[in-house]
C-alpha cells in the first residue's frame, strides 16, 4: 500500500495538479456557495474542461477539488443563509444558522471547515486501506435494508421532538411525507396528485422546497419584524476562533461521525443525506441532557456531526464507484461518466490494471481536501461578513439567491410560483411555532422510503422482508428506539419534576 | 470596474477569434444550433446533446452551439414549450430518445413525435439482459430453465419504473422466448446504478440494461452479458451473443435522435440534416461516439418517422399486452 500512496503522490503532486487543485477548489466554492447549484451541476459544468487537459490524473484531481469546494460552499450558504442547497446540508443548517445568528458565523464556518476535513480525511484513510475488502459491504443491503436505513434516518426528527414539540414535528414529518408523494410514483409511471399540472409531473424540486421552508421564511420573517433585525443587524461577528475546550467537545464527534458517515456512504443509494441525518441524531442521542438542550440553537456539537458525517459518506461514494463501477450517487455517476470519458472503466481491476490511476485519485482527494482547508480558512473572516451587510441590503439580496436557486435548477418559472407560495405558508407555519426542519426530511426521504419500501414488498411479494432478513428487523428496532427513547426520558423527567413540584407544595 | 470591463471585453474577443477559427475550415453548413435539453445536467439526454454540440462545433461544420435544460414531466415541458414557441424556435433542435414514444403512449406526455418536425435519428444503443459474473446462469437458456421452474423467485431488474423502458425490453425478450411477457417479476429501481448495486448483491436475478452500459461492466469481469437486441453482434464487443442466435426474437434499438419545432421551414430541415449527416462521418464524432459507447443510426425525415411509427406499434401492443395501456 506504502508503494502506492508513494505512486500516487509522483502522479499527483507537480506544479499543475496543484494549480488545477487551487482552481478547482476556488471555483467549487464560489459557484457552490449559490443555492442552486450543487456539487452535482457544478460537476457536470466542469467536466468538459476537464476533459480538455486530457490527462486523466490532473483532470480527476481538478475535479475533487470542484467537489470538496463545492460542498463547502454548500454549507457555507446552509450558515449564513439559511439556505441550503443541496440535500447533504439541510442538517448543517439545524445548528449552524442558529449560530450564525447568535453572532457566531465565523465560529460556525471554522468548525464547518475543520469538521469537513477532518471527516473527509479520516474517510480518505479509510478508503485507503479498506477499499478492496470494503467493496463486498457495498452489496449487504437489499432493498429491504435500505428501507429499514430510511425509516432510521426519519427518526432524526425526535431531535425536534424536545419542548412538547412531538406532535408537531410528527405532523410536519407526515406533511413532508405526503409532499414527497407528489408526481411519477415507484410503481408505475403514472402521475399522482398533479391534478393535471405538467410541471407537477416530476414532484416538487427539493431546492424548491429547502429554498421555501428555510430560507424565505427566514427572509419574511425579518422584513416583518423590523425590531428583531435591529436588534441583530449590529453586524458584531465575534468568536472567529474555536477554544481549546470547544475543540474537545467536537473531537469525538468528528471521530465518531467520520467511521459512521464513511461505511453509510459506501452503501449506494443511502449518501451523504442519509449520513448527515442519522448522524445528526445518533450524537444528539449520545450527549449529555445539557448539550441535548442545545441542538437545534446551535450546538457545536449539531454542527460539527452532520458536516463530518456528509463529507465522509462523499468519500465513503467513492468505494463502489472505484471498486465496482457502480454510482452511488448522481453526483458519483457523472464522475463515472468524466472517468469513462478519460479512459477509465472503474471497477474491480481498476486497483490491479491502473493502480497509478487508483492511487492518483486517492491522493487528489486529499490534496483537495487539505488545499480547501488552507484556502478557506483565512477567507472565513471575510465570508462572515456578509452578515455583517445591514438587514435592508441583506434581504434583497437572500430573496434574489433564494429565487434564483429554485429556477436555475430546472429553467422552469413554475417553480417561482411553486417556491413562493410554499414560502407564504411556511411563513404562516413558523408564526405557529411549528419546526420546518422535519417536513424537509420527510421530504428528502419520503420517495427513497416509498421506492424501496415497493421493492422489497415486490420482490418477497408481500410483508415476508420483515421476518427473512434479519438486518432490515435490526435497523427497525434501532429507529424505535431512537424515537421512543428521548421521548421516554423526557417523559420521566417531566414526571420526576411534577413530583418534586407536587412535594414542594405539598410542604 | 474598468478592468473587469477590459476582461470580459478581452475574453469576448477570444471567444470572436475562437468561432473564427472554426469558420476558416470552410465547410461550415450553419451559424448556431441552439440544443434544448429535456432533462437535466449529466444525463443521457444531455450527454447526447452536448457531444453533437461538441463534434459539430469541433469538427467546424457549425460555428457556435448553445444548450439549455428544461427538465419536467419527463420531459413534456421542453415538449409543450418547442410547440408553444414554435416560430421563435426554428435554431433550436431538442434531443429525445425511445422515451418519448413510451410516455406519450401513456399520455404522460400529452403530445407525441408527431406534433414535431422529426429532423434525424443519430445514434443507437442495443438493450441487453446480464446476470451476475459468479451466478449460476451461464446462457439465456439456463435462465429460461430457472424460470421456468420457480416463476415467483425469479426477478428481473432494470433502471426504469414498471412500464418503462427496461421493463419493455425484458418483456421483449420474454415473449420473443415464448413465455408470458406478463408473468415474469420485474423489478424497477431509480436509476442505472441502483439497479446494478441490485444485481451484484443478488437481489435480482438478472439485469435489463443499456448495451454500452453492458460492456463497460462484462470488461471488468462483474457481469456476463446473456443476449443483445441487436440481428448480428456489435462489433464494439463481438463475444456477446445476440438473442437472434440463440432462437430467441427480440428486436430492439434505443435510438438518439433530433427534433425542431413544428412548422420548420423546408431549406432549415434539409441543413439540419446535412450538418447531423456530415457529423457522423467526422473524426470528431467518432471520440464522442466511443467515448459512450453507441452505434451509428443515421435516420434522417421520412425514414425516421417509418422507424418511429414501427417502433410504436411494437412497443404499443406490448404495452397493451402488459396491461399498461
Amino acid at each position: 500500500m506504502l508503494e502506492g500512496i508513494l505512486i500516487g503522490l509522483s502522479t499527483a503532486v507537480t506544479p499543475f495538479n496543484l494549480m488545477m487543485v487551487v482552481a478547482g477548489c476556488v471555483i467549487g466554492t464560489l459557484i457552490g456557495m449559490l443555492p442552486g447549484l450543487g456539487p452535482m451541476s457544478i460537476i457536470a459544468i466542469m467536466i468538459p474542461v476537464a476533459i480538455g487537459i486530457g490527462d486523466p490524473t490532473s483532470a480527476l484531481i481538478l475535479l475533487s477539488g470542484v467537489y470538496y469546494g463545492a460542498i463547502f460552499g454548500g454549507s457555507t450558504s446552509s450558515i449564513l443563509l439559511n439556505a441550503p442547497g443541496v440535500a447533504g446540508t439541510v442538517a448543517t443548517a439545524f445548528d449552524g444558522y442558529p449560530m450564525a445568528q447568535k453572532g457566531m458565523a465565523g465560529k460556525a464556518l471554522t468548525i464547518a471547515a475543520i469538521s469537513s476535513f477532518a471527516g473527509g480525511s479520516l474517510a480518505t484513510v479509510l478508503l485507503m486501506i479498506f477499499a478492496p475488502a470494503l467493496s463486498s459491504v457495498a452489496l449487504l443491503f437489499h432493498s429491504a435494508e435500505y428501507f429499514a436505513l430510511m425509516v432510521v434516518g426519519l427518526s432524526a426528527i425526535a431531535a425536534f421532538a424536545g419542548s412538547g414539540q412531538v406532535g408537531k414535528a410528527l405532523m410536519m414529518t407526515i406533511l413532508g411525507l405526503i409532499l414527497g408523494t407528489v408526481g411519477e410514483g415507484a410503481l408505475s409511471s403514472t402521475p399522482r396528485f398533479t391534478f393535471g399540472i405538467l410541471d407537477l409531473q416530476s414532484g416538487f424540486s427539493f431546492i424548491t422546497l429547502a429554498m421555501a421552508m428555510f430560507a424565505l421564511p427566514e427572509a419574511l420573517f425579518l422584513v416583518m419584524n423590523p425590531a428583531r433585525s435591529a436588534e441583530q443587524g449590529s453586524g458584531k461577528i465575534t468568536g472567529l476562533r474555536i477554544s481549546r475546550q470547544e475543540a474537545r467537545t467536537i473531537a469525538p464527534v468528528i471521530g465518531r461521525q467520520s467511521v459512521q458517515g464513511f461505511f453509510i456512504g459506501v452503501l449506494p443509494g443511502a449518501g451523504a443525506t442519509i449520513a448527515s441525518f442519522l448522524g445528526y441524531a445518533v450524537e444528539r442521542n449520545l450527549a449529555t441532557k445539557e448539550e441535548q438542550a442545545e441542538f437545534g440553537k446551535g450546538s457545536i456539537k449539531g454542527l460539527a456531526a452532520p458536516e463530518t458525517a456528509n463529507n465522509a459518506a462523499c468519500t465513503g461514494s467513492f468505494v463502489p464507484l472505484l471498486t465496482l463501477g457502480i454510482p452511488g450517487s448522481g453526483t458519483t455517476a457523472i464522475l463515472l461518466g468524466a472517468l469513462i470519458a478519460l479512459n477509465v472503466t472503474p471497477g474491480p481491476r481498476l486497483m490491479t490494471d491502473e493502480p497509478d490511476v487508483f492511487w492518483a485519485v486517492i491522493i487528489a482527494m486529499y490534496i483537495g481536501n487539505l488545499v480547501l482547508l488552507i484556502l478557506n480558512l483565512p477567507l472565513i473572516p471575510y465570508i462572515a461578513k456578509i452578515l455583517a451587510v445591514p438587514r435592508n441590503y441583506l434581504i434583497p439580496f437572500i430573496l434574489f439567491f433564494t429565487l434564483m436557486g429554485s429556477y436555475i435548477g430546472q429553467n422552469n418559472s413554475t417553480e417561482l410560483l411553486i417556491l413562493v407560495g410554499f414560502g407564504v405558508c411556511a411563513t404562516i407555519l413558523r408564526f405557529a411555532n411549528y419546526p420546518l426542519a422535519p417536513l424537509l426530511i420527510g421530504f428528502i426521504l419520503g420517495t427513497m422510503l416509498e421506492d424501496n419500501f415497493a421493492r422489497a414488498m415486490q420482490l418477497y411479494r408481500g410483508f415476508g422482508f420483515l421476518l427473512e432478513r434479519p438486518m432490515t428487523l435490526a435497523l427497525l428496532a434501532l429507529a424505535a428506539i431512537l424515537v421512543v427513547l428521548p421521548s421516554y426520558r423526557a417523559m420521566r423527567a417531566r414526571r420526576r419534576a411534577m413530583r418534586e413540584q407536587g412535594v414542594a407544595e405539598g410542604d | 470596474m474598468k478592468f473587469t470591463r477590459r476582461v470580459m471585453m478581452t475574453a469576448a474577443a477570444a471567444m470572436v477569434a475562437f468561432s473564427g477559427t472554426a469558420q476558416a475550415d470552410g465547410h461550415q453548413v450553419l451559424d448556431s444550433i441552439h440544443f434544448l435539453i429535456p432533462g437535466g445536467a449529466g444525463g443521457g439526454w444531455d450527454g447526447t446533446a452536448r457531444g453533437t454540440g461538441e463534434a459539430l462545433t469541433e469538427s467546424g461544420l457549425v460555428g457556435t452551439a448553445s444548450y439549455e435544460n428544461l427538465s419536467g414531466g419527463g420531459g413534456g415541458v421542453a415538449i409543450a414549450n418547442l410547440i408553444e414557441n414554435a416560430e421563435s424556435s426554428y435554431g433550436t433542435l431538442m434531443v429525445n430518445s425511445t422515451p418519448i414514444v413510451i410516455r406519450s403512449l401513456t399520455g404522460e406526455i400529452a403530445q407525441s413525435y408527431r406534433d414535431l418536425t422529426l429532423v434525424a435519428g443519430t445514434v443507437g444503443d442495443y438493450a441487453a439482459l446480464v446476470v451476475a459474473d459468479d451466478s449460476p446462469i451461464q446462457t439465456m437458456e439456463d435462465a429460461l430453465a430457472m424460470y421456468r421452474e420457480s416463476p415467483n423467485d425469479f426477478a428481473i431488474g432494470g433502471g426504469s419504473v414498471p412500464g418503462g423502458m427496461d421493463h419493455l425490453v425484458a418483456a421483449i425478450v420474454m415473449q420473443g422466448a415464448g413465455e408470458d411477457p406478463t408473468a415474469f417479476n420485474y423489478i424497477g429501481y431509480d436509476a442505472g446504478g441502483e439497479a446494478m448495486a441490485g444485481l451484484l448483491s443478488g437481489e435480482i436475478d438478472a439485469l435489463s440494461t443499456g448495451f454500452s452500459e453492458a460492456i463497460a461492466l462484462a470488461e471488468q469481469g462483474e457481469v456476463r452479458i446473456l443476449g443483445v437486441t441487436s440481428q448480428e453482434r456489435v462489433p464494439a464487443y463481438d463475444s456477446a451473443p445476440t438473442f437472434a442466435e440463440q432462437g430467441i426474437d427480440a428486436d430492439f434499438v434505443n435510438w438518439r435522435g433530433f427534433f425542431a419545432a413544428p412548422g420548420l421551414p423546408e431549406d432549415m430541415l434539409a441543413t439540419y440534416q446535412e450538418a447531423l449527416g456530415a457529423m457522423l462521418e467526422t473524426e470528431e464524432w467518432e471520440a464522442v461516439r466511443s467515448r459512450m459507447g453507441l452505434v451509428n443510426i443515421y435516420r434522417p425525415g421520412d425514414e425516421f418517422r417509418t422507424f418511429l411509427d414501427a417502433q410504436e406499434q411494437q412497443l404499443g401492443d406490448l404495452m397493451r399486452d402488459l396491461g399498461f395501456l
